[in-house]
């Protein structure tokens, strides 16, 4: 049994410890805005906070998670880097097919959270770990810019 | 264009039963998940009152909502925003009390116009095919409710106008939503004509229409088929065969069932499936296996192989797709002859959503749940298998988490394999069908290898007197329902589409075609652009050739051959004279060689030419700078849309230049993810302009066209400003040798 505090709410799997986080969020506590795309931490559409660090979720194990905070898609707008990134990404139209959507929101958060006013070139190396198929990163990288003013 | 009005009651949709339907839909029976753009799924589908069915392409909700149903596939390309542009500008709706919801499998109904009785989302055709229908769909919709609001106030209806989702009558100043005429609407006859607007009335045609898309995917709502959970459903994993043609000899599945979890093991044609209550358990089952497979028949070939036998076919003269003059003869007294060989990889979907399937058996029939793309074909065929009708299959259409053609399979390979598995446990559980990245990228179905020979007469002016091209590769067709309509004489037409229907204006023009399906067993398919994603690479290198050879301006010598086509010619110009084509660039700061490269191409219609900037280090690395685009494929619909289609196509075809290559080796993939099949990330998108030339042209597509072009004009830009000439793609190290 690991219990760890999921969005702000205590919340337990008894998932065995090595399954990875992104599957005991989706197939057991069944929050499905985290994707899988990958399964070896190659392209982000995963992405979670783990105590306010991005982490890739397939690449987590539920041990790891015992007694921490996770934040998901489902509750990154508690705080308000999250507000401004999802409403940057609204107003720009960022999405396409929108799989990889959720991770690279979760990317782009964590990145304000710590580099307020990031440049392209800081963008791209924060970002370089989120696979957009559809190829969004002019987008991306313009919302990002946007939710960064927006926050100033 | 002119307003025309047509008799609705002939319209093919009516013709087949489609009777334009306003359903009511009490604003209790809506919750908030029924906002969520896409198609009900495990029961939050919005519950329409039974006193109409959603027979149609729109329903009015009492509290005036307006749901749009869209019959084609949301995969990213902005197809739900596009239908419901098409359906709200006639309904003289207000865009923020629309919402649209996929359609369901019939043919009958929601068939593509363009392809006949058949439900399908392909070929860039979405909105080029619902254009008329879907105007129509709203115009009938708004002559109704102004019909009823006529009746309401006893007045004319000619006296009545609608604005933003607002009916009014000025002369009276009485005005009503569409929730308060929406059941009285719903009561009348469908009127016998409907009159269309003038373009030059349109409202939000050409202007911003927000996605209909974005906040459900920003938040982590929207449904994809990954996300499906039915009671007590199974997860099932697949153990595929190592190779292609290889089958199942024996199972050992012991350890398999004894990982706690796994609920049960099942023998199908295309392997081994392990069923487990969730995926990390079945995948766990999988991993300790036993699978004894049986490779006699399997291929055992590889990609160096094919390439050096297309090579020797290249020798020989194939199928006829186009034949002006007497190209050889032309060539054989030519001043000048230029050559060069083109060659292309199998090259993998990978769309980000790895491919998957829910299915559940019950005594009624089958349901699915899939992003679903084919949907007349996935009937049939997972009818066939379950001994059903197909109209007992019932699709739900949920967003596909990209697709780029894969999940149109002409064989509809992973809907077989899970109908396989639900039938293998009799029925007893629904099926979750999940492919893991490695399935995915291992699975077939790729876009085709391929070896282009061409060769060239040039005047002593340098002007092209002849072009042969001699294409060699699978046919995607061959094999598949389509084979009777789509090779005529041997010709597979997505084969040589984008050469036999060249535009340039050369007297002798020979384009033939060798259909290699015999020497391999890998499975192929449509990819993002089709025949173009090779064809356009071909020609558009090797006229830069030729123009290089002639000593001509590479944008110069296309405009000459163009004259009889004027599309290709105006994206041309207003891509060249956007990027400032014949100025000199800017010198790169850390003393890179820059090269500017031009290329245009006609896919599906539309007509799209591209500029690329690129910088190349001393060490033979390079970067991509800028791209700059001219698309025109006609009335634009959804001007930001197509510039998202645009900087996408541009994306995906960038990764595919660069670094994308499936290979095959003793009959193996020797790829299996992303650290070995690299795809484009954000520090390599270079920046995007896109202009879209005005039209009054009928839409044609966006989602593939803005592919073909990128790759050329690269290697024309790499040239530029390296002086060396890529003809293989992936473009990889070769700059660097």
């Amino acid at each position: 049994m690991t219990t760890f505090i999921l969005n702000g709410q205590r919340v337990s799997s008894d998932l065995p410890d090595d399954t990875p986080l992104l599957w005991a969020l989706r197939d057991g506590l069944d929050l499905t805005g985290t994707k899988f795309g990958c399964g070896m931490g190659l392209c982000g559409a995963c992405t979670v906070h783990l105590d306010g660090e991005p982490v890739r979720a397939c690449s987590t194990p539920l041990s790891a998670v015992a007694g921490k905070k996770v934040t998901t898609i489902e509750g990154v707008d508690a705080a308000r880097a999250g507000q401004a990134v999802q409403a940057a990404w609204q107003k720009l139209d960022v999405v396409q097919c929108g799989y990889c959507q959720s991770g690279q929101i979760m990317s782009a958060t964590a990145l304000l959270v710590a580099n307020p006013r990031p440049t392209d070139a800081e963008i791209d190396a924060a970002m370089s770990g989120n696979i957009c198929r559809c190829a969004t990163y002019v987008r991306i990288r313009a919302a990002i810019h946007e939710a960064a003013t927006a926050l100033a | 264009m002119k307003t025309r009005i047509e008799n609705v009651s002939r319209r093919d949709f009516f013709k087949a039963g489609a009777g334009l339907t306003l359903a009511l839909v009490l604003p209790s029976a809506r919750g908030a998940a029924a906002r969520v753009a896409g198609p009900g799924i495990a029961g939050s589908a919005p519950a329409v009152a039974a006193a109409f069915e959603a027979n149609a392409f729109v329903r009015i909700g009492t509290d005036s909502t307006v749901t749009v149903l869209a019959k084609h596939l949301e995969m990213g390309q902005g197809t739900f925003t596009g239908l419901a542009t098409l359906v709200a500008e006639e309904l003289d709706a207000d865009w923020a009390q629309v919402v649209v919801e996929g359609a369901p499998a019939d043919a009958a109904r929601y068939n593509n116009l363009f392809w006949g009785p058949a439900q399908g989302t392909g070929g860039s055709t979405a909105i080029a095919n619902s254009f008329e229908q879907m105007r129509h769909a709203g115009a009938t919709a708004r002559a109704m409710l102004v019909e009823a609001a006529a009746g309401r106030w006893k007045v004319a209806a000619e006296s009545i106008t609608i604005s933003a989702g607002v009916v009014s009558h000025a002369p009276s100043g009485r005005t009503a939503g569409f929730g308060e005429l929406a059941e009285a609407a719903a009561a009348l006859p469908l009127p016998a004509t409907v009159t269309l607007k003038d373009p030059k009335d349109f409202t939000l045609i050409g202007k911003h229409a927000p996605r209909k898309d974005s906040v459900a995917k920003t938040t982590g709502r929207a449904m994809f088929t990954q996300d499906v959970k039915l009671p007590g459903m199974l997860v099932a994993v697949v153990a595929h065969p190592p190779r292609f043609g290889a089958t199942v000899r024996g199972v050992d599945d012991t350890a398999a069932r004894a990982v706690p979890g796994v609920v049960e093991v099942v023998r199908i044609p295309s392997g081994v499936a392990v069923l487990a209550g969730d995926y990390w358990t079945a995948k766990k089952g999988r991993d300790a296996l036993q699978v004894d497979w049986d490779e006699t028949a399997a291929w055992r070939g590889s990609s160096a192989q094919l390439l050096a036998d297309y090579r020797k076919l290249a020798a020989t003269p194939g199928a006829v797709a186009r034949n002006d003059g007497d190209a050889e003869a032309a060539l054989g007294k030519a001043d000048k002859v230029v050559e060069a060989e083109f060659a292309f990889p199998y090259l993998a979907h990978a769309a980000m959503e790895p491919l998957n399937c829910v299915m559940k058996l019950d005594a009624d029939g089958c349901e699915v749940w899939n992003g679903e793309q084919f949907q007349t074909v996935d009937q049939a065929v997972v009818a066939a298998i379950l001994g059903l009708k197909p109209e007992q299959v019932k699709l739900n259409m949920l967003f596909a988490g990209g697709s780029f053609g894969r999940r149109a399979n002409p064989k509809s390979d992973y809907l077989v394999e899970t109908a396989h598995i639900v039938k293998a446990i009799g029925g007893r559980a629904p099926v979750k069908l999940v492919w893991s990245r490695e399935d995915d990228m291992r699975g077939g179905h790729y876009r085709p290898l391929y070896l282009h020979r061409l060769r060239a007469a040039l005047d002593a002016t340098g002007r092209p007197q002849a072009w042969s091209q001699r294409i060699v590769g699978q046919s995607i067709m061959l094999g598949s329902p389509f084979e009777s309509l789509m090779i005529k004489d041997g010709v597979d037409a997505t084969s040589a589409e984008g050469a036999a229907n060249l535009p340039y204006a050369i007297p002798n023009l020979a384009v033939d075609l060798h259909t290699t399906n015999a020497l391999t067993k890998v499975p192929v398919q449509w990819w993002r652009s089709v025949g173009s994603s090779h064809t356009g690479f071909a020609t558009e290198v090797f006229i830069d050739e030729l123009a290089l050879a002639a000593g001509s301006d590479p944008v110069a010598y296309r405009l000459e051959l163009l004259a009889a086509h004027p599309r290709h010619a105006a994206v041309l110009r207003l891509a060249a004279e956007k990027a400032g084509w014949g100025t000199p660039l800017q010198a790169a700061s850390d003393g890179g060689r820059r090269g500017r490269g031009v290329a245009v191409h006609e896919s599906f219609n539309s007509f799209v030419a591209q500029v690329v900037e690129t910088t190349a280090a001393a060490d033979g690395s390079f970067r991509v700078d800028r791209v700059v685009c001219a698309v025109d494929c006609g009335i634009a619909v959804n001007p930001d849309v197509i510039r998202a289609q645009m900087e996408g196509g541009i994306g995906f075809a960038l990764a595919a230049a660069l670094s994308g290559e499936i290979t095959l080796r003793d009959g193996q993939v020797e790829q299996s993810n992303f650290h070995d099949y690299t795809v484009l990330r954000i520090n390599e998108m270079p920046a995007v302009e896109v202009h879209i030339v005005p039209s009054a042209e009928k839409p044609s597509g966006v989602g593939e066209p803005g592919v073909p072009p990128l790759a050329p004009a690269l290697v024309n830009a790499l040239y530029a400003a390296t002086g060396k000439r890529i003809r293989r793609l992936p473009i990889g190290t070769q700059l660097q040798s």
